[in-house]
Formats: C-alpha cells, sequence, structure tokens
C-alpha cells in the first residue's frame, strides 16, 4: 500500500506542471482584449497601453508563463487587475465558504442520495422503487437556478423564514451562517444526491445477486444485516469515488448556486474574472481548485483500501 | 441544548427581521464594484459606492447644475484659461488630515501621473495647479475647456487624504481615505462593502445612519427578493419586468431618473474596409431608411416594458443641450423603401453585433424584425461583450449595439465618439467640420454657445448616422417605503446626506 501511496503521489508534481500550462495557454485563447476590458468605459489609449505593459501581453507567451510560474513557486499569486487585490487573499477568503458550501451540499446528498438508493435497490421493481427513481429524475433534471429561485420566493419572500442571499462567517455567527446555507445546500445537494442513488441503486443490485450475500441469508442473518453490514459496504466503492469527484466539481465552485444566493465563493470568483478577463485571478482559481481535485482523487483511492480489505493484499 | 428545526427557523427569521439593523442602511447593488480608488476607478457601480465615501470639490443637482461641495465658489479667468475655486474650511479627511489647496494640488497631480491612472484623459488640458492660498486654488489650463466642471463633479474632483495616499501607494483601494460622510471599514470581494459615519464630516446634520454596508448581488429578481425579505432598505437598477408587482406593495417605493447616458446602434462608416462592403456602412441613404423603419416606441415598450425615454441624440430630450429642432423621426416604411429603391438595393443584409446581456439582445431580435418590413436582412451575432468590445476596436463589425452609461457633461456623450480617431469612436466616422463644432464647444465658455456648437454636431451626425440613438434608460430603484431624502439625480448615483428611515 505504501508503494501504491508514493507511486500516485510522484504523479501529482508532472499532472500540477501540465495542468498549470494548460490552464495559461487555454486562457490565451480567450477572446478579446484584457487591457481593453480592464480600462473600462472610457477606453484611454494611455491607461490601455499602461496596462498591457502592467500585464506583460506584448511579450512572448513563453515568458509570460514563466513570469507567472516563477512567482507561484514563491507563494505569489499575483494581483487581481480590477480590484487591486492578491490573487492568494482572494482565495484565502473564498475557499473556506466554498468548502463549507460544498460539505453541507455532499451531506445533504450523502444523507438522501445514499438510503434512497438502497431503498430502490431493495424493493427492486416495487413503487418504493419507482418513487426513487422518480426523485432522482427530478433532481437532476431540475435547474440550480430555477430550483434556487423557487425557494427563495417560497422561504425568503412568502414565508420570511431565511435569508434570501448573503453569506455570514460562521466565526461571526453560526446560526445566521447556517441560515444562509441551508438553501443553496439543499439546492446543490439534491441534484447530487439523484446520481449517488442512481449509483448505489446499481451496486446494490449487482452485490445483492452476490453468492456471499446468499450465503449470509442462508446462514439466517436478518435481512437487515445482510443488507446494511455484507451488501452496502461492497457496493460503496464505486460510490466513493463518484463522491469525490462530485466533491471536486464542487469545489472548482457551483456557479450558477453561488451566483442565485450571492455566495462570496469559487464560483463568483472565477466567473467574474473570467468575464472581467482578470487573467491572474483565473490562473489562480483554477490551479488551486485542479490540485483540490487531484488531492481528492488521491484520497478516494484510498479509501477504498479502508472499506475493501481485499485490496489492502 | 434542545433545539430542533421547527423552532430554528422562526428565531433565525426574527434574528434577519431586527430591529437592530435600524442604523445600518442596507443598499444591495447590480455588479461587485472595482477599486476604490478615485483615480483607477473605472465602473459605473463604483460611482454608487464613492458617493458615501469620497466628497468632490462639486457635485451635479436634479437639473444637472453644478453646485458646491467641497469648494464653495468659482471663476473663470477672462481667456477661460484658468479656473479659481475657494475650498470650505471646515473639512477633515477620514484620518483627520486637514483639506486644503495643497491637498487639491495632490489629488489632481495623482490623478494625472499615477500609474494606471482612469483619470488623466479627464484632466488633459490642466497643465498646473496653484495654490494661492490655503483656501483658494488655480487651475491653469492649456486652452479653454468648459467640460472641467462636470469633470470635478464625478471621481476627477474627488479628495483623498494626501498623507494616506502617500503612505499606502498602489495599495491604496484596499483602504481607501475620503473626506466623504462615510469612512471605509471593511471590504469583501463579491460580498460587501462596510462603511460607517464619520463623525467629524463637514455636513454631519445631514447623515442619518450609524453604517452603509453595499452587497453586490447581479441578479435582479433575487436583489428584488432581499429587498422584499427585509434584506435590503435599498436596491438599484430594478428589471423594470418588476416594476408592475411592485407599484402594487405599499411596503415599497420606486424611483425612476432618466439616465444621462443612452442605448444605439453603433454603426461601421469608416472604421475598416468593412465600412464599404456593405451597402449599410457605405450609403446614408440606406442607413437613413433603416432609422426610418424602427418604432423606438415599439422598441421601449418591448425591451424595456416602458421604462425608457425615446431620444435621437446623445442626451435626452429634456437635456439643455438637446438640439430641439431635430426631434425623433416618426416610423415611415415607406419612405424606408424608396431610399432604399433610391440606393439600388432593396433587401441590404447586414450583421448586428450585440453583447450578451438580455436588453442589448432584446433590441437586436426588435430591430430585426421591425427592419424587416422594410426589406433588411439583419443577422444578429451575440458575442459575449470582452469580445464584442475587441470586434468594434477592430472594425470587425457591421452595426454594434452599445449602451453608455453617460457623463454630465454633454463632451463626455459624443467627443469619443464622433471625434477623429477618437477611442470610442468605433463608426470610424472622420469629418473636420464635426471636429470643430466639437472643440468649439469644449472651449465656449457659455450655454448658449455650447448649444450652439452642439447643434451643429447633431445636424451632421443625425444625418450621417454613425450612431442611431434610440432611447435613454429609467434608473430604475426601489427602496422601503419608510425611507426618505432620496434625490433623484440624474447621474443615477444614490446620495446618502439626508436619507432616513422613519
Amino acid at each position: 500500500m505504501l508503494e501504491y501511496l508514493f507511486k500516485r503521489l510522484a504523479t501529482i508534481v508532472p499532472t500540477l506542471v501540465f495542468v498549470s500550462m494548460l490552464i495559461f495557454g487555454l486562457q490565451q485563447l480567450l477572446p478579446g482584449d484584457p487591457a481593453m476590458i480592464l480600462a473600462g468605459e472610457d477606453q484611454d489609449p494611455a491607461l490601455i497601453a499602461h496596462l498591457r505593459a502592467k500585464l506583460h501581453l506584448d511579450e512572448p507567451l513563453p515568458l509570460r508563463y514563466a513570469y507567472w510560474i516563477g512567482g507561484v513557486l514563491q507563494g505569489d499569486l499575483g494581483e487581481s487587475v480590477r480590484t487591486q487585490q492578491p490573487v492568494l487573499d482572494l482565495i484565502v477568503q473564498k475557499l473556506p465558504v466554498t468548502i463549507e458550501l460544498a460539505l453541507l451540499a455532499m451531506a445533504v446528498a450523502l444523507l438522501i442520495g445514499i438510503p434512497t438508493g438502497i431503498i430502490a435497490a431493495v424493493g427492486r421493481d416495487t413503487p418504493w422503487d419507482y418513487g426513487a427513481t422518480v426523485f432522482a429524475l427530478s433532481g437532476l433534471s431540475m435547474p440550480n437556478f430555477w430550483l434556487g429561485i423557487l425557494m427563495i420566493l417560497l422561504f425568503s419572500v412568502q414565508l420570511g423564514w431565511l435569508p434570501a442571499s448573503g453569506y455570514v462567517s460562521p466565526a461571526e455567527d453560526l446560526r445566521a451562517n447556517l441560515a444562509a446555507m441551508v438553501m443553496p445546500a439543499i439546492v446543490l445537494g439534491t441534484g447530487i444526491a439523484a446520481v449517488l442513488m442512481r449509483h448505489t441503486r446499481s451496486a446494490m443490485l449487482q452485490v445483492l445477486s452476490a453468492d456471499y450475500v446468499r450465503t449470509a441469508r442462508a446462514k439466517g442473518l436478518s435481512e437487515r444485516v445482510v443488507v446494511l453490514r455484507h451488501a452496502l459496504r461492497n457496493a460503496l466503492t464505486p460510490v466513493i469515488t463518484l463522491g469525490a469527484l462530485e466533491l471536486g466539481t464542487l469545489l472548482s465552485g457551483a456557479v450558477l448556486t453561488e451566483q442565485v444566493f450571492t455566495i462570496p465563493g469559487f464560483g463568483k470568483l472565477i466567473i467574474d474574472a473570467v468575464f472581467n478577463r482578470d487573467y491572474a485571478v483565473v490562473q489562480g482559481v483554477v490551479l488551486v481548485t485542479a490540485t483540490a481535485y487531484i488531492v481528492l482523487n488521491l484520497l478516494a483511492d484510498l479509501a477504498y483500501f479502508a472499506v475493501n480489505p481485499r485490496l489492502r493484499h | 441544548m434542545k433545539t430542533n428545526f421547527r423552532t430554528l427557523l422562526p428565531a433565525i427569521a426574527l434574528a434577519f427581521a431586527g430591529a437592530a439593523q435600524a442604523q445600518t442602511l442596507r443598499i444591495g447593488l447590480a455588479e461587485d464594484p472595482d477599486a476604490l480608488d478615485p483615480t483607477t476607478a473605472r465602473t459605473f457601480v463604483g460611482r454608487i459606492v464613492f458617493a458615501a465615501l469620497c466628497d468632490k470639490l462639486v457635485d451635479v443637482d436634479e437639473k444637472l447644475n453644478i453646485v458646491p461641495q467641497l469648494a464653495t465658489s468659482w471663476e473663470w479667468s477672462a481667456d477661460n484659461k484658468a479656473l479659481t475655486m475657494k475650498l470650505r474650511n471646515d473639512v477633515l479627511f477620514h484620518d483627520g488630515e486637514k483639506f486644503d489647496a495643497a491637498a487639491v494640488k495632490f489629488n489632481i497631480e495623482r490623478h494625472k501621473t499615477f500609474q494606471g491612472s482612469n483619470r488623466s484623459g479627464e484632466l488633459r488640458p490642466v497643465t498646473s495647479v496653484d495654490v494661492v492660498d490655503p483656501l483658494t486654488v488655480r487651475f491653469n489650463l492649456a486652452a479653454p475647456f468648459s467640460p472641467l466642471m462636470a469633470a470635478l463633479a464625478d471621481r476627477a474632483g474627488m479628495m483623498v487624504s494626501p498623507k494616506a495616499a502617500q503612505a499606502a501607494g498602489a495599495g491604496f483601494a484596499a483602504k481607501p481615505v475620503c473626506a466623504g460622510p462615510y469612512r471605509f471599514v471593511e471590504r469583501v470581494a463579491q460580498d460587501r462593502i462596510v462603511f460607517e459615519r464619520f463623525p467629524q464630516y463637514w455636513d454631519k446634520g445631514a447623515v442619518n445612519f450609524e453604517r452603509i454596508t453595499y452587497t453586490p448581488v447581479p441578479d435582479a429578481t433575487v436583489r428584488l427578493a432581499n429587498l422584499k425579505s427585509g434584506q435590503f432598505d435599498f436596491i438599484e437598477r430594478v428589471a423594470s419586468s418588476d416594476i408592475a408587482g411592485l407599484k402594487n406593495d405599499s411596503r415599497f417605493k420606486v424611483t425612476r431618473i432618466t439616465e444621462i447616458g443612452y442605448q444605439g446602434i453603433t454603426i461601421n462608416i469608416g472604421k475598416s474596409d468593412k465600412a464599404q462592403a456593405n451597402p449599410l456602412g457605405k450609403d446614408a441613404r440606406v442607413r437613413e431608411a433603416f432609422e426610418l423603419s424602427l418604432d423606438r416606441e415599439g422598441i421601449v415598450q418591448v425591451v424595456m416594458d416602458g421604462e425608457a425615454t425615446i431620444g435621437n441624440q446623445w442626451v435626452a430630450p429634456n437635456n439643455a443641450f438637446y438640439a430641439k429642432g431635430l426631434p425623433p423621426p416618426q416610423r415611415d416604411i415607406a419612405k424606408a423603401k424608396a431610399l432604399l429603391q433610391q440606393a439600388g438595393v432593396p433587401n441590404p443584409s447586414f450583421t448586428l453585433m450585440t453583447p450578451t446581456t438580455s436588453d442589448a439582445q432584446k433590441i437586436a431580435q426588435v430591430v430585426q424584425a421591425m427592419a424587416k418590413e422594410a426589406g433588411f436582412d439583419v443577422k444578429i451575432q451575440a458575442t459575449e461583450f470582452a469580445t464584442s468590445l475587441n470586434l468594434a476596436d477592430k472594425g470587425d463589425f457591421e452595426a454594434y449595439v452599445l449602451a453608455w452609461s453617460g457623463r454630465a457633461d454633454p463632451d463626455g456623450n459624443i467627443y469619443s465618439f464622433v471625434g477623429c480617431k477618437q477611442p470610442l469612436n468605433y463608426a470610424g466616422i472622420c469629418q473636420p467640420e464635426i471636429d470643430e463644432q466639437l472643440n468649439a464647444a469644449r472651449t465656449a465658455s457659455n450655454v448658449a454657445a455650447r448649444q450652439t456648437a452642439y447643434e451643429q454636431v447633431a445636424s451632421r451626425v443625425l444625418k450621417d448616422r454613425p450612431i442611431v440613438y434610440l432611447y435613454h434608460r429609467n434608473w430604475l430603484y426601489a427602496y422601503n417605503a419608510k425611507l426618505s431624502g432620496i434625490r433623484s439625480i440624474p447621474d443615477g448615483l444614490l446620495r446618502v446626506q439626508g436619507l432616513k428611515l422613519n
């Protein structure tokens, strides 16, 4: 297992170097001149020239990449040209918000997705199964922003129970923080719950027809023990991978949900940065996200060992 | 402690409806402002925030007259090349430093020379600033320049503390220090900007809230939901389609102000070779036919739910510099068809580039349908804003739906757009007669002379149609009905002095 871990860690560095080049290269394909969009309405030629020089826009691409990566290696991700704040500060500000939202959404997804998946598999072709499938489909097909706006209209405008949008730090006021996060977490979580439910269901169906499950039943174990202890553990392996990948996606920013609920997280940061051609911010955020994604993937692989003892040998 | 969800929710609701926040004015913005430094700032939304933070030498009133703020009076020299201003004696910056003539000199020089300044263009005619005495300052100009006063009523006239600016250097935007009614507390990008009352403000009697928070909420529906659920006291840029619903709700009030900017269609008539390759760019008769095919009232109804004033010039019809002899033409399909026959192109085709904002796209669709009746084949090319700007600058377009947020002085709405080789002249128009009149309007010292010069410009621009002006939007604000003291200033910026929650 240790050998496996080293092998995986060794691949991370070249992956990250490749990713950093990809981010930098792809961004150059964005049409439009960043200096022009940053110069604002007036388009003062002197200001545009200043911005071009400041952003090294007239220098060759490899040199610009070297400027950036050189800074990154020294822990300097550059500065947002739009707000003149250091990119690192922005990331440090936004990352906890996004992590909290992602974890809450994942909790919602797991709490809904796995039990419904089990119920659907155990009660295959019964109304339970159909009910869970309908739920899963509606969770998948309902657009996030629409569900979000409906929830705001009901819970904030009509009932006045929850704030319509915004974010309060948990350190400041935990209650207000949770009140602000409930709706976005549900909106994001239901979509993922649907995916998890489908996967749990099919994995469970496969496992439940396996020989060892029949043996367990033959031994006279209660159905509850068979399903939860014997079958579920094996069925969870693919679900864990999926969960980790979904968590990675959540960390890269739930763009629409953050936009609707005005949650100041990664999604809002990157979308505003792309529209404003704030290159340093885009690069910084994507780099951090990519790193998180790679690390989560590694953790998911390690989690297999925990749930599946056979892999340890 | 045992708390279940059912008891928690109403408790949370109570905390949010809280009376504890009565001393805070909570404002919902449509965008996150850019840098909070008047020298480098570039956005409209940033100016809304500056109105509470940074006082200016002068301000504009409801009728766009220049009125005193930090300067009490001013006078132009006989040759109009020097402007002398008397300053208030009781003004302190937020760091306790005294505001005086030396501070004005410092600020104007900072605007002119700071790396990345967005003000140097507005102040280009100012060659130097003299400190006559501690409360008198003189601006020396290379040539007479009447738009200067309007610039000083905007960011170029905002005064920051010289001591703080020198200490902070390029980092000033992170902790701005000005002389306005509120001082900076904190900013979390894309989340909130918080100000608190400045106790030593020179006009402190007019300041009633302890704090102001600005929260950017880009989605108009969500912004409105926040107002309705009591999280905001005031929101800017309400969607015109939401106004009907607000009218029937006595808890809220709506204010509308005709903007000083405009919405229009820029036509490439000489920016690049594309102009000559297309009948619309090549032949003024085709452009006239295009304008005649449009029903401005109809466009305003469909696109803006009626929340705009139709117009055909760079200033709205209620502006003192509107050329009254040249009103918007009525729609005339027969005449449009006749003009196209004359031009020998009964079915001209062109591509209308539009940014992806919903207003701009709606305009493009309505224009497409209207122009079709006269025989035009309009192809819509929806293009993300940054890209469209780049294409416009390269002249890689035929027609372009473009809005301008407007400046208090008419010069800011026209000079850069039709002046030969100016940065915003995407149409590519270049006529010495127009330039001559534009400069005459800049150097003229009295309103009548400027009006005459702008009439001359209008007669040429409306005939050649580098830009077909369509309408002037209403700035729509909605706010808690208990909030009083809202002033309708055409620049669309909320003045916080005098605001009160009854």
